[in-house]
């Protein structure tokens, strides 16, 4: 079996990623290709076959372009999988490659069971096994599913280049905002999910924050409902964090919250469902209204 | 200017989901339906694009599934959709992405619509493929995952969301498709009168049959509930109990508290 692996490179920089597609092949039991549009100054620690187009002349995101580069690089390795990590990179482009090779796309794999693959779906509730029903599939994975590998080496790279017209074009990065609290350092994270409510409810959760000397948290929707700043949202498109404690209140668990927290040394849930996914990864889950428990837990301490 | 926004209906995401009678998808009975989320933000952007643009531009709301989706179409024409679709089909949640998208660049196709909004992905199916699909049927530019949205002189300008908090500025040519994400925009809420005015908006109706010549790519085997991870422990009961319990735990087990 033979995979072809979608590397990423971002702000000149080979994202470290990239390496749990490697974990992914060796689960699979493949031979892998990579490919990368990125720079020969940062070249992934693996000693296999890498396909490399120059970013500077490419374009970090241009999925046209890329797509091309991808396809050109499948007829010549003719892989049975060709991966992606589901980022922002993966999920743009893995479908344009899928839908020119009319093969099937399997997105967001979390694992392997009895030949197919394990996808999560319901908001992360429940789970799906799919299966290709073409011969080649394109695939891509969830980030923080698959160990990430380095098995070292030197790869040896050919050089690719292509040239297309495309409607879409790159005009730069939009730093993110100030930050103006670092959840990367804190030892104790209180995190206030879309569960508490309403934004009044906020000073519960910071108050039990406070009296752990630690640092409020949010999840998404709770910092797009604009109760609570984006610094403090933790998640793939927060800060990804791992505290000595962390105290998820009201929120459900949404994949990208836990990719967001789930290496935290110690994980409580308090929770009013208690099937709510968080629990997955919760070492202990509270099964209570967040407004009776946490203040009742803020008094005592 | 012709512009799209397709959307799907989804179960309440609070409900308690149980396979249904083939095991490859969840039970549809006893199931609060609602718009998906993620096509919320789009028929919210498309409207504002109808209202910035005014005479001369039209809006069209297309949906897939059996009779209970016109309640979607019929949310997202009170939001200000000019007219609705219905491409009819009950087994639509059976269908994988590819056959959704190929269903939808059919109807598009000779159709010369200039924009189409989709949401990033559906929270039930979340596969996220339908609305890129789309576009590469259809040969239009493409790019997802947007959080903020203009369109000046023939040319979008988005911004795509990207990993911890960064984001990417695109420029697309149309004809261009583009998926939209949370926090684009604060969806409205229709008002009565709009509701009214909704009941008499036109909502063709169209058999699937009509538009779907592909067969799946790929096939939903197995649904089921995750594999619990165990060792977690659950403490329930009387809220004062549960605090000495918790910081009991916390004491033994962290060194957060002494």
């Amino acid at each position: 079996m033979k995979t072809l692996l979608i590397g990423e490179y971002r702000e000149g920089k080979l994202l470290d990623s990239t390496y749990e597609l490697l974990g992914f092949a060796q689960q699979l039991e493949a031979q892998s290709a990579m490919l990368v549009v990125g720079s020969e100054s940062q070249l992934p620690a693996y000693g296999g076959t890498l396909y490399l187009a120059d970013a500077a002349s490419c374009g970090e995101y241009n999925p046209d372009l890329h797509k091309q580069l991808i396809l050109d690089a499948i007829e010549k390795e003719n892989p049975d999988y060709v991966v992606f990590i589901h980022s922002s990179y993966g999920w743009d482009l893995a479908p344009r490659v899928a839908a020119r090779l009319k093969v099937a796309q399997v997105s967001e794999v979390i694992g392997l069971t009895d030949g197919g693959f394990e996808v999560g779906c319901c908001n992360a509730k429940m789970r799906r096994t799919v299966k290709p029903a073409t011969g080649k599939a394109v695939i891509t994975i969830q980030a923080g599913a698959f160990a990430a590998i380095q098995p070292g080496g030197t790869p040896s790279v050919q050089k690719i280049t292509a040239s297309v017209t495309s409607n879409v074009s790159f005009a730069g990065y939009e730093p993110a905002e100030a930050k103006d609290v670092d959840l990367t350092r804190a030892e104790v994270i209180v995190t206030a999910g879309r569960g508490i409510g309403k934004k009044e409810n906020v000073e519960v959760i910071a108050a039990l924050a406070k009296a752990l000397g630690g640092e409020l948290g949010a999840s998404r929707p709770v910092v797009d409902a604009g109760w609570v700043e984006h610094s403090h949202q933790v998640g793939t498109t927060g800060q990804t964090v791992s505290p000595k404690l962390y105290i998820a209140c009201g929120v459900s668990g949404a994949i990208q919250h836990l990719a967001g927290m789930k290496k935290s040394d110690f994980i409580v849930a308090i929770n009013k469902d208690k099937d709510a996914p968080i629990g997955e990864v919760a070492d202990v889950l509270v099964v209570a209204d967040i407004l009776q428990f946490v203040p009742a837990l803020t008094a005592k301490l | 200017m012709k512009i799209l926004v397709c959307i799907k209906q989804v179960p309440d995401m609070e409900s308690r989901f149980k396979p249904g009678a083939g095991g490859t998808w969840y039970d549809e009975s006893d199931l609060a339906w609602r718009m998906n989320e993620y096509d919320e933000f789009a028929v919210e952007q498309a409207v504002q694009l109808r209202e910035q643009l005014g005479e001369g531009s039209e809006l069209t709301v297309l949906s897939i599934g059996p009779d209970r989706v016109g309640e979607a179409i019929k949310k997202a024409l009170a939001m200000g959709c000019d007219r609705g679709v219905h491409i009819q089909d009950n087994a639509a949640a059976m269908k994988d992405p590819w056959q959704i998208a190929a269903i939808i660049a059919a109807y598009a196709k000779d159709k010369g619509y200039d924009l189409i909004f989709t949401g990033m992905q559906s929270q039930d199916r979340g596969s996220a493929l339908v609305g890129v699909t789309v576009a590469e049927e259809l040969g239009y530019a493409c790019a997802t995952t947007l959080v903020g949205f203009a369109y000046a002189d023939g040319s979008v300008t988005g911004k795509r969301e990207l990993e911890g908090g960064i984001k990417g500025v695109v420029k697309l040519a149309t004809p261009a498709l583009v998926t939209c994400q949370l926090g684009l925009n604060v969806p409205r809420y229709p008002t009565l009168p709009n509701i009214m005015k909704a009941k008499k908006k036109d909502i063709q109706a169209i058999p699937v049959a009509e538009l779907l010549k592909e067969e799946p790519l790929a096939a939903t085997v197995s649904f089921h509930p995750p594999a619990k991870k165990g060792g977690g422990i659950v403490l329930e009961g009387e809220v004062g109990a549960l605090v000495d319990q918790l910081m009991g735990i916390l004491k033994e087990k962290t060194a957060v508290l002494r």
